[in-house]
């Protein structure tokens, strides 16, 4: 693809990537930044808010389905959740189970919790959780979209894989601790934040790929993101989770801390999935990696 | 944080139109709301920055804008986190022609 035709998801703000991911003018904001409140916690601590506190809601149309969105602003204190900011979420996903849409588009762009609203934000991100499987238990799909400079991490992170699918590019990131996280609490020798490739290597979309964590993977491209949302969505059935797949999903992540739980780094898990050159992995287009996981023994 | 609040004489814009946003509020940007005010020779515009003594700063910036753009009949509402003089005025710019835009 030539690079002066794309539009980076990644650089985009929510917004621009609102607009260029649902069909042209149908976007219509719910609590647009002229009504809604900027949050009361940061006011008081003497900092200042966003008029939308740093998530947009709305309704439009994706290939002329009907769709709820929300876009989380990951430049806006790393897109993290407070108490303003997690209601309209949840609101919106109650919305959903009200109305019915084809699905809802959750823009993820998050650290996860906002640390200044501490208990709002903890309880912001639960009832999204709850909000989350509400949707899906009423028959509506919740694909999460993780392409922002702050990836999907935290609450944040354990909601994108509540969600029906993930749908991620290379530059996406998806875990629970975030990487500075890890090496504060346990050393650097556990996990160096600052070698950038080792965190793509083991949070990154192309890792989240090959380990079946998201399901499907494209460019870091605005039109990209669109494309493969319309493609995700032309298939799906949302199946609510049974006890018994739960069982099974829990049985298949208890095998994959078996076999990959000593391993260090994206690189060993690579080579014990049987890609014979993985060092090769990172330098991979998306089309080669997705050629690549087809290929591999499963 | 702190608070500033300012009131220019500028030329009446032409149209009134729906609230126009720009901008983000991150580290060296903000985020530039405009909205229709009450007075049409006057712009209003109220400051929220995280950067503290800047006020003159800000009255030279904004008193510029509104001196040389026809911005009468506008409330300004704007969330900062430190952006610099020429940052401002190339949003405060933006955001005019968002805002004009949305007349049309």
């Amino acid at each position: 693809m030539s690079l002066s035709i794309r539009h980076s998801w990644f650089e985009a703000t929510a917004r621009q990537r609102l607009a260029g991911l649902l069909d042209p003018g149908s976007f219509c904001e719910f609590l647009p930044p002229a009504v809604a409140q900027p949050s009361p916690h940061l006011a008081q601590l003497d900092l200042p808010g966003a008029f939308d506190d740093g998530v947009v809601v709305g309704a439009g149309q994706l290939g002329s389905r009907q769709v709820l969105v929300a876009a989380q602003e990951g430049q806006f204190m790393g897109g993290a959740v407070g108490e303003i900011h997690g209601a309209k979420i949840v609101g919106l996903l109650r919305r959903a189970v009200a109305e019915r849409p084809a699905a809802v588009l959750f823009l993820i762009d998050s650290g996860g919790v906002r640390l200044h609203e501490a208990n709002a934000g903890l309880i912001a991100i639960s009832e999204i959780m709850r909000a989350v499987l509400d949707a899906r238990a009423a028959g509506v799909p919740v694909v999460a979209l993780v392409g922002g400079s702050c990836g999907a991490f935290g609450g944040m992170g354990i909601v994108a894989k509540l969600c029906s699918a993930v749908v991620m590019s290379e530059e996406g990131r998806l875990a629970l601790s975030g990487p500075e996280v890890i090496e504060t609490v346990a050393g650097v020798e556990e996990f160096d934040a600052k070698d950038r490739a080792l965190v793509w290597r083991v949070t990154g979309g192309k890792h989240r790929y090959l380990m079946d964590d998201c399901a499907a993977l494209v460019d870091d491209d605005i039109a990209a993101f669109r494309r493969g949302s319309i493609e995700l969505l032309d298939d799906w059935q949302e199946t609510p989770d049974t006890l018994a797949r739960l069982r099974a999903k829990q049985a298949r992540l208890q095998g994959r801390l078996s076999a990959y739980g000593r391993c260090r780094d994206g690189l060993e898990i690579w080579a014990a999935l049987g890609i014979s050159e993985p060092e090769r992995v990172p330098l991979l287009d998306c089309d080669e990696l997705i050629a690549l996981k087809e290929g591999l023994p499963t | 944080m702190e608070k500033l609040e300012f009131k220019f004489p500028s030329q009446a814009l032409l149209a009134a139109a729906p609230p126009a946003l720009c901008g983000v509020v991150g580290s060296g940007n903000l985020e530039i709301l405009v909205r229709s005010g009450v007075d049409r020779q006057i712009c209003e515009i109220s400051v929220n920055t995280s950067a503290r003594g800047f006020g003159e700063t800000w009255r030279a910036v904004l008193a510029t804008f509104a001196a040389s753009q026809a911005v009468g009949g506008t409330s300004i509402a704007i969330n900062d986190m430190g952006a610099t003089p020429a940052v401002v005025s190339l949003r405060l710019a933006q955001a005019l022609a968002d805002y004009r835009g949305g007349a049309q």
